[in-house]
């Protein structure tokens, strides 16, 4: 466990040597009866995994069309090979996103073309077998489902969706990964991935509310279950407990002070992160992303707004319609679900806010794109606003905004090397040697342009920041959220709001 | 007997690309996953298929190698089929003419960029890995086809008279071989072949991504998950 291995850091990114299996070793911790039973899957390996395994893969290429396409239309033409973080950080061959691929494309092959039944060794076409089962349980979870090599794939191919397929099929068959399934099980029991009961909850609103008032002597409110609010907020739980999360819920507070916009948070739907994707269950993603709309209706609001949070805005931007809408029962004058950065950012422009930038002087700046916003969703009208909403709202609040080289930010993004569900100790080794070319980037500007400050919006990127940043000896205070910035800066009581 | 084989062959990869497609087309796309940004009107989509069908707008981003290999083989390779529609017209018209050059420049530059790639595949540590026997043996076929249908240009030479009116009563009867009088109507029926192997191995392996491109989920989708409700045809209720 404390086996850590630090990559070296140079001064540009540079695709190393493939090796053989070098994270063959760290596979996840599997879920147990406990975690599984409650979501309807088997509590245990089931006895013939094999024929349910291919029979759920075959009941999956029904379903989804990108899962059909994807594994047949792969050219192997190498362009994905030098993508992947989490290849660039650990040199297995197993962590490109081609050959992540084709540890299910074998499978598939094998069962489901003519080819790999006929020819399994022209093909590579391989039987579901122990060994197969293994390298799945390993290597697809070491996707974090960033989507960063379907942004280079000639055909868009994306991992993401046969990593997800993946998932789906080994909690079919009782092999699953504890970390996610637990999680589920607690936004299932108490509305939050964290477990924080109603009463803590509470808690420690009343707590913030406290703080913002002893340090600036404004009146901030942050209600819980209040009914008839204008807005129902959800954040990530973790904008309730953790560092430096919890300066961005002030942040949202503050802003919605402002701004004279009530708003509430519920203690039902306390919880915008929705690991049901991470784990491929439509279901699951269905079930968890319901609570918030229900009870967006139970506590009439006329918008829904959605904290900083990367999968989350994925799910809530390009999922919560189908899976549980239509939101036609919002107010239609605003986009729904509505991303905080747009909600702020909306309120800038229409000179809702009074800004000082001075506040942020101590920062200099720069941005991390976290890849489900930036290459699963949008933020205003126009394409590409997820990369320019939050970068207009930093260079408003503060004085100093420098970006990250071109080919490691907006859709080009590196992912923390903490997405996809893969936030759990037990990978630790693998989060450490994911997160180096994005820290390779940000070394650089800390040299070339004195950056102090990484913003960035999403819970996941701050939780994996802090904790691996200071393992390559950059402290975790450079990592916070954009709305930390914005509370810094926002004068309270200067400007009366909007109408 | 060739007639026959032709007519099998043609039916093996029609009925095969057009079933595939339809299962492509029959399976559902139960969430929007457009890889963004995306564009958020139909016919932006259009255009960035049409770019992509094009240009290989991704891989340019990607690998600037495999992008110039990829493009050069498949654009020479669009130019080569064109010419060779002389062989299936009758009478041949006007432009033909002028466009002979042209063809057999784009079927030097075809075989080239088919060597190039191969010998990318085979030089460059990661691509040599993700390498099967089935990806060598797609590029050697083709790349037989090519040389073998550049031999008959400069070297041995068929009867491409004969073999075009045996070809054109091929389509409406059920008798003739190829005439088979020289080393060039050998070359031909060498041709013929490799091309018949690959159209058979088309529906059936990667190939299928001529096609495939369109169904691509990330690239076909419209990114307008809030303004319109996307509806999973399989989610109950």
């Amino acid at each position: 466990m404390a086996d850590y291995h630090v990559p070296p850091v140079e001064d540009d990114i540079k695709t190393p040597s493939l090796k053989i299996g070098t994270m063959a070793h760290l596979a996840p911790y599997p879920a147990t009866a406990k975690h599984m039973d409650p979501m309807g899957f088997p509590g245990e390996r089931v006895e013939n995994w094999q024929e349910k395994g291919i029979e759920k893969l075959g009941e999956l290429l029904k379903k989804y069309r990108s899962l059909q396409v994807y594994l047949d239309i792969c050219v192997k033409c190498g362009a994905c090979t030098d993508k992947c973080h989490y290849y660039l950080g650990t040199q297995d061959a197993n962590n490109m996103p081609v050959q992540r691929a084709e540890l299910m494309r074998s499978v598939y092959r094998r069962y489901f073309t003519p080819a790999g039944k006929l020819f399994p060794k022209l093909v590579n076409a391989t039987d579901f077998d122990e060994e197969t089962l293994n390298k799945w349980f390993t290597y697809f979870h070491q996707c974090s489902q960033c989507r960063r090599c379907s942004v280079f794939c000639p055909f868009g191919i994306d991992t993401a969706e046969i990593t997800m397929a993946a998932r789906e099929i080994m909690n079919a068959i009782g092999v699953g990964h504890k970390y996610s399934v637990e999680i589920i099980g607690k936004v299932h029991q108490l509305g939050n991935n964290l477990g924080i009961p109603k009463p803590a909850l509470k808690g420690t609103l009343e707590f913030l509310e406290e703080e913002i008032l002893d340090s600036t002597g404004h009146d901030v409110r942050l209600p819980l279950d209040q009914e008839g609010a204008d807005v129902l907020l959800v954040a990530p739980s973790a904008d309730f407990f953790s560092e430096p999360h919890i300066q961005s819920l002030m942040g949202y507070a503050k802003v919605f002070h402002q701004a004279g916009i009530s708003f509430t948070i519920s203690s039902y739907a306390s919880e915008a992160a929705n690991f049901g994707m991470f784990i491929g269950s439509y279901d699951q993603q269905k079930k968890i992303a319901k609570r918030v709309v229900d009870q967006a209706r139970a506590l009439k609001v006329k918008r829904l707004v959605v904290g900083e949070c990367g999968h989350a805005w994925r799910v809530a931007y390009a999922f919560w319609n189908t899976l549980n809408g239509p939101l036609d029962f919002l107010d239609p004058r605003y986009p729904a679900p509505q991303h905080i950065c747009e909600f702020t950012h909306d309120l800038l422009k229409r000179g809702a806010l009074t800004l000082d930038k001075e506040a942020n002087d101590p920062y200099r700046v720069t941005f991390h794109d976290s890849c489900n916003v930036a290459r699963a969703t949008r933020m205003g009208p126009n394409p590409g606003g997820q990369f320019e909403i939050p970068r207009e709202l930093i260079r408003a609040v503060c004085n100093h905004y420098v970006d990250m080289d071109e080919e490691t930010v907006r859709e080009k993004t590196f992912c923390c090397g903490g997405g996809g569900g893969l936030l759990t100790d037990e990978l630790m080794d693998l989060r450490i040697r994911g997160a180096q070319p994005r820290v390779t980037a940000l070394k650089r500007v800390m040299e070339s342009d004195k950056v102090n400050f990484m913003a960035l919006i999403c819970a996941i990127c701050k939780a994996q920041f802090t904790k691996v940043l200071p393992m390559y000896g950059i402290p975790m205070e450079m990592v916070g959220g954009v709305h930390q910035l914005v509370s810094n800066a926002i004068q309270l009581g200067a400007n009366k709001g909007v109408v | 007997m060739l007639t026959f084989l032709v007519y099998i062959v043609l039916t093996i990869f029609l009925l095969g690309f057009l079933s595939r497609l339809f299962v492509y087309a029959r399976s559902p796309a139960p969430l929007k996953i457009a890889t963004t940004p995306a564009p958020v009107t139909r016919l932006g989509v259009a255009w960035r298929l049409l770019t992509e069908l094009l240009f290989f707008n991704s891989l340019f981003k990607a690998d600037k190698l495999a992008w110039a290999g990829g493009l050069a083989f498949h654009g020479a390779m669009a130019v080569v089929l064109f010419r060779h529609l002389r062989y299936f017209i009758d009478p041949i018209p006007a432009f033909f003419g002028p466009l002979q050059i042209i063809g057999i420049v784009a079927g030097i530059a075809m075989a080239a960029a088919l060597g190039f790639l191969l010998l990318r595949r085979l030089v460059f540590e990661r691509v040599r890995y993700i390498s099967s026997q089935a990806d060598y043996g797609v590029l050697f076929l083709l790349l037989a086809i090519a040389m073998s249908g550049l031999l008959m240009d400069f070297v041995l030479r068929p009867n491409i008279v004969a073999i075009k009116t045996n070809l054109m009563s091929m389509w409406s009867t059920v008798t003739g071989l190829p005439p088979l009088n020289s080393a060039g109507d050998v070359v031909f029926l060498l041709h013929l072949l490799l091309v018949a192997g690959l159209l058979v191995i088309f529906p059936f392996s990667k190939l299928m991504h001529a096609g495939g491109l369109f169904f691509s989920p990330t690239r076909n989708q419209v990114d307008n998950p809030r303004e319109k409700k996307h509806v999973n045809p399989w989610a109950e209720s």
